[in-house]
């Protein structure tokens, strides 16, 4: 029996602003994680990211990165990768900023 | 200060021409990212966790005030209001936009600066002691011999693809406050004994991840010989260098696997041949940039106010005993402007600081600035009577914390939260520190004390000559940090032990502070530092308090 397969979000940055961005299921590019496709497959998986490394024009260094079922989507497993979600820690900057945003808009 | 000749300027316009139109090519399909990466690497355009980052050079950490206002006007224009100092006298922009970068280059240009060599395998922006021109204990300003090694290093056909990058600093003092035994190439100005002045030359030093104290491979050269000499070296390394293995690349294992002597004579029989070829052309510029380089005619008045000053506020009086740094003038003092108010993240500066620096700089100091190594800004020529209000200005702005040389004048590299190599976070780890001290009020009973942090072995937070130092690493999917004691970032470098097993980000803090304590019980009185502490006891006594119960585990068995 081989290993159980740790599913996959793939990931990348965006080619002109730099923010991170994942690859749905429906072939966008979305900047939340939760809205990622969750590979469960490792053929798959293979598949996803040529599908997004051929996309040269919209990102920049895309790979698979580990990730979990969550009640919202996928969530990061790798805390490198919870960073990612959010921004950096010193400042409301990148996505948490965003987000800030977002909720005093409403 | 030195200025743009026509050469230099058109040099930079037609570099930014180049890189807007790949910046085109790039985003029209036409240049894969594998092609146009080693490009924007040459610009200094990193892609980092989050967005882009543009590192600007800082020759020699000399700054005026009109080009800090170039940068506090660029990190408002595209960029998030701030920039980041770093150890190699470099300002970083965490967040421009691949399309603004043409622009902002452009509007680097206006002002005599640039990213070029700020990456890559190339010779990098060369470093210098940051109170160059002012300090007491100075020998010669290092400045115009480091813009020597700028012009002879920039685009130099020979060194543009190195085995791996290539770092040069300069010091003009014997107190080497440039880590000059840190670097590929460290030179270190000296005075031999019939009194004539020339270099002392290290080579092959490093931190990373096999950390080396350069070795000293000429205890003299005659000044007019530095270029050839260098030049010498550094083809030496271009062809016996690594190429293999990146982590076998850089010249301290060069000299480490060829032996000093071997790699010396190689330079030795190429200085022969450059010597002559040479033929004294880069003196002739080296005395042009020399004039460039004059010191401002310093005022002369009366220093009342500054002992008024000093009699009348305490907050003040404090501020000067750790901010202020001996002049070559009697009647002016060079002051560090520290970036580590506590909390604060280490070497940022938002858009209004560094505004009101310019300012100051133009009010106080002849317009001058500096960038230390250490990630705090300095304005190395104030007149005496000129710093009590000087001192008001930098309070209403939160910049006058008194805390240069102490624990919280900590260098920390931007670690997780930016940098891509990253394996753990330092800015919060320096964060805690600074807030942790100064609630529990030990700072100013501690006193002397270098913190050096990184995220990761490359340690560009200069951890291996922190008196503390703490290295972040990933264990196991978990931030963990290991501490190094003993380092030494001054002429008499060295590199730190590490104390042992590694602490979890929560753990981080208490552990330094029971290896503080320690210290405060320990030390002889109250003025021995506590590297002199460390230096007299050994490393025992502070393993015990970082690792009490395995301490107590081990006498039990
Ligand atoms: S030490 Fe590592 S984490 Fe810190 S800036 Fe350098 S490469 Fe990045």
């Amino acid at each position: 029996m081989s290993r159980r397969y740790i599913p996959k979000v793939v990931t990348a940055n965006d080619l002109a602003m730099g923010d991170v961005v994942y690859l749905t299921a429906d072939d966008r590019w979305s900047r939340h994680h939760h809205e990622a496709e969750l590979i469960e497959d490792e053929a798959h998986a293979q598949l996803r990211l040529l599908n997004a490394s051929a996309q040269k024009l919209l990102v920049v260094g895309p790979y698979l990165a580990d990730a979990k079922a969550g009640p919202n989507g996928p969530e990061p497993i790798h805390f490198r990768e919870t960073f990612r979600t959010r921004g950096p820690s010193n400042y409301v900057h990148g996505k948490q900023q965003d987000a800030a945003r977002e909720s005093t808009n409403v | 200060m030195y200025e743009y000749s026509d050469f230099d300027a058109a040099f930079v316009a037609e570099r930014n021409r180049q890189f807007r139109a790949q910046v085109e090519r790039r985003l029209a399909g036409s240049l894969t990212e594998d092609e146009f990466r080693p490009l924007r690497l040459m610009n200094g355009l990193y892609l980092q966790l989050h967005a882009y980052m543009l590192r600007v050079a800082i020759p020699y950490g000399t700054l005026r005030s009109a080009q800090m206002r170039q940068l506090a006007y660029i990190a408002d224009r595209w960029d998030k209001g701030y920039g980041h100092f770093t150890t190699r006298q470099n300002i970083q922009f965490n967040w421009p936009k691949l399309t603004d970068v043409p622009d902002i280059l452009e509007a680097l240009a206006q002002v005599e600066m640039h990213s070029i060599q700020t990456s890559g395998n190339t010779i990098r922006n060369v470093t210098a002691d940051h109170f160059a021109g002012a300090a007491a204990d100075e020998i010669e300003d290092p400045r115009p011999v480091a813009e020597l090694i700028r012009q002879w290093s920039t685009d130099h056909p020979e060194f543009q693809f190195l085995p791996r990058k290539f770092k040069i600093a300069v010091t003009g003092a014997p107190a080497d406050r440039a880590v000059t035994a840190s670097n590929d190439i460290g030179v270190r100005t000296v005075l031999n004994d019939r009194g004539e002045m020339g270099y002392q030359i290290l080579v092959g030093g490093g931190l990373g991840r096999t950390p080396m104290v350069a070795r000293v491979i000429r205890d003299f050269l005659p000044k007019a010989d530095l270029l050839p000499y260098l030049e010498a070296i550094v083809s030496t390394y271009n062809l016996m260098g690594r190429r293999d293995n990146k982590f076998k690349a850089r010249i301290k294992i060069t000299v480490f696997e060829n032996g000093l002597e071997s790699f010396r004579d190689a330079v030795e029989a190429k200085f022969a041949l450059y010597r002559s070829q040479f033929g004294g052309a880069d003196q002739y510029l080296l005395a042009e940039i020399k004039a460039a380089f004059a010191p401002p005619a310093f005022r002369n008045a009366p220093v009342d106010a500054y002992d008024a000053g000093l009699a009348a506020d305490a907050a003040f009086r404090t501020w000067a005993g750790t901010n202020l740094t001996a002049h070559r003038n009697d009647s002016h003092a060079i002051v560090t402007v520290s970036l580590k108010a506590h909390g604060e993240t280490p070497g940022d500066a938002s858009s209004d600081q560094m505004r009101l620096l310019a300012d100051l700089a133009d009010d106080y100091g002849y317009g001058e600035l500096r960038i230390s190594h250490e990630q705090n800004v300095i304005l190395p020529h104030v007149h005496k009577s000129d710093l009590p209000v000087l001192f008001a200005r930098l309070q209403q702005a939160g910049l006058a914390t008194a805390n240069a040389g102490l624990l919280s004048d900590i260098i920390a590299c931007p670690g997780m939260d930016y940098c891509t190599l990253a394996t753990a976070r330092s800015i919060p780890v320096a964060q805690k520190l600074a807030l942790h001290f100064k609630a529990l009020g030990l700072e100013e009973e501690i006193g002397a004390l270098k913190i050096k942090i990184s995220g990761c072995i490359n340690a560009c937070g200069h951890h291996h000559v922190g008196h503390i130092g703490i290295l972040g690493l990933d264990r196991a999917g978990v931030e963990n940090y290991q501490v190094t004691l003993g380092g030494d970032h001054t002429e008499n470098a060295a590199i730190g032990e590490r104390a042992g097993p590694g602490f979890a980000y929560d753990e981080i803090v208490p552990a330094i502070e029971r290896l503080l304590r320690a210290y405060l019980d320990l030390r002889g009185n109250a003025s021995e530092t506590f590297i002199e502490t460390f230096r007299r006891l050994g490393a025992a006594p502070f393993k015990a308090a970082l690792y009490p119960a395995e301490t107590e585990d081990r006498d039990a068995a």
